[in-house]
């Protein structure tokens, strides 16, 4: 397993011809190595102009994009792009092969032994929900987020150390959305690979990135920072609408109840250990209790109580 | 035009069908399967044969330049349509000053009228891929070649099959009209019988049928083609 790289865009511009307003306006931003970048912002925001910028499929103007340390520009162009996963939200699989050529596309490119090539498609079919059987079957065979499955397991083939995804879950209904989100979340858990996921939905942005970057008209990064940093200290009056209200139940909802120092003992209805933070203030209020007993199956871990959710913001 | 030789058919030698010019007689066409509807069949196929072969030759290139430059699609497309709306029978006059009344002067006006059906499916074949689909392809690496290769040409392949079959099928349709200039291919018998005093009826009905028939059967050599070369395309939407 290659390890994740990573990225840095130092003062990047982007203008297209014609158009007063920049795309994407001198952005600089350092993507940590093995985390999961989200890119948000309204239309206009410049957020797949950047995204696309890293394997250059829209050229920029002026600045530099590094990934581990290297100037993209120095890199030649297919190279460069056999070693990035890119995922779009049309998936773009392509109709007239089969699942399983599908995915082998790049390690075919790459000349992988044909024995190499086939124990990956299915090792790849099965970490993205698919079964080996699916490797035969034609992309019109498959539903939305099937085939947005196969999208991710092609962009993971060779194993890149950087994925690209451009809306990936946009069009999908929101109960095949949020099963692929939280997939997403467990693959990158598990594979550990540096992600720049673009969204315009905020709630997606908080609920899948580690690091989001807010960006907004013209291409300006308005604000950089992690989900919580963002809810609990919107740099200014365009982030803090864009975000929305309930700020601090939306932090709650990002902690689980695991994560705390939990009261010693048992008191009140058990709940499990990861229920989110949020959840547990619900059932508090909801149950008109004082307090809820944390329980791993029959190991009670401690008390969760209302005064314990506000020490956390 | 035979002038000199006998007329054909011969009311007078023929069996009872053929001298009561009964509507069609089998016993005809069994007896000049060999000497006249066999050969005329034979010719059609290859006046069809070379014209789309040639048509196809010259098409496919022109139209890969039209796809990878798109300022020449218009002036192509122009061109070849302006062909298409001369009249073949007047094409094939206005060719006779240079190639003669020859095969070959029929030759170059079929070709002319396949350019302009296969020509522009061909280009419409490659750019059926969907964007996101060279998009992706680009994204992941491909080169402008493999992404040509391997995702534009399979795609457009439909397409292509598409164009083959009207300009197979219309090639036969209108190759009939060569027999104006050249004593060849199923319109030749036709006009023998049309040139009777009474038109034969028989060799009229055996050889446009022929035509029909041959027209059919390499419509459908074509779909077949095209659905084991395209397996994608049969399948149904889950």
């Amino acid at each position: 397993m290659s390890s994740a790289a990573e990225i840095v865009f130092d003062r990047v511009t982007k203008r297209y011809p014609g158009r007063d307003e920049a795309a994407v306006d001198d952005l600089s931003l350092e993507i940590p190595a093995g985390a999961f970048c989200v890119l948000v912002g309204p239309s206009g925001g410049g957020k797949t102009t950047a995204l696309k910028m890293v394997n250059r499929l829209i050229p920029f103007d002026s600045g530099e994009i590094r990934i581990d340390g290297r100037d993209i520009r120095t890199l030649p162009l297919t190279e460069l792009r056999r070693g990035i996963g890119y995922v779009i939200q049309q998936v773009g699989l392509f109709p007239h092969m089969t699942v399983g050529d599908n995915v082998a596309t790049v390690p075919r490119l790459l000349r992988w032994s044909k024995r190499r090539t086939s124990e990956r498609v299915i090792e790849l079919l099965e970490l993205v929900g698919l079964e080996a059987a699916d490797a035969k079957r034609y992309p019109s065979q498959l539903s939305g987020g099937q085939r947005q499955r196969v999208g991710l397991a092609r962009a993971l083939a060779a194993d890149p150390p950087l994925l690209l995804m451009d809306e990936p879950f946009g069009a999908l209904d929101p109960i095949t959305r949020h099963r692929l989100q939280t997939e997403l979340r467990r693959l990158h858990r598990d594979v550990g690979k540096t992600v720049i996921f673009v969204t315009h939905d905020i709630d997606e942005a908080i609920q899948m990135g580690d690091r989001i970057a807010i960006l907004r008209e013209g291409g300006v990064l308005a604000q950089y920072a992690t989900p919580d940093a963002l809810l609990a200290d919107p740099v200014d009056d365009f982030v803090a609408q864009f975000i929305g209200g309930d700020r601090a139940l939306r932090r709650l909802a990002l902690r689980t109840l695991d994560e705390l120092p939990l009261r010693p003992g048992e008191s009140g209805p058990r709940v499990a250990p990861e229920t989110t933070v949020r959840n547990a203030v619900s059932l508090l209020l909801e149950l008109k209790a004082d307090a809820l007993t944390v329980a791993d199956g029959d190991r009670v871990l401690g008390s969760f109580r209302l005064a314990d959710a506000s020490e956390l913001l | 035009m035979d002038g000199n030789g006998p007329v054909i058919p011969n009311f007078g030698q023929g069996d009872a069908c053929v001298t009561g010019d009964h509507t069609f007689c089998w016993g005809w066409v069994r007896d000049h399967w060999s000497d006249t509807l066999g050969p005329a069949l034979w010719q059609h196929v290859e006046l069809t044969a070379v014209a789309v072969g040639i048509g196809f030759a010259i098409a496919f290139p022109l139209a890969l330049l039209a796809h990878r430059f798109r300022k020449l699609e218009q002036p192509l497309g122009a061109f070849s349509a302006l062909l298409y709306t001369i009249p073949s029978i007047a094409l094939f006059q206005l060719l006779v000053p240079f190639t003669g009344i020859t095969w070959t002067t029929v030759e170059i006006a079929l070709v002319a009228y396949t350019l302009v059906i296969l020509f522009p499916n061909v280009v419409a074949g490659l750019r059926s891929a969907p964007p996101d689909v060279v998009e992706a392809a680009e994204g992941m690496g491909l080169t402008r070649l493999q992404v040509l290769l391997r995702i534009e040409l399979p795609l457009a392949l439909p397409a292509i099959v598409a164009g083959l079959r009207i300009a197979v099928v219309s090639t036969i349709s209108i190759g009939t009209i060569a027999a104006f200039l050249l004593p060849k291919g199923l319109g030749y018998p036709i006009f023998v019988a049309l040139g009777n005093p009474i038109p034969f009826k028989t060799e009229i009905y055996a050889a446009g049928g022929l035509a029909v028939g041959l027209a059919l059967l390499c419509d459908a050599g074509l779909v077949v083609l095209r659905w084991a070369l395209a397996p994608w395309t049969r399948l149904a939407r889950a």
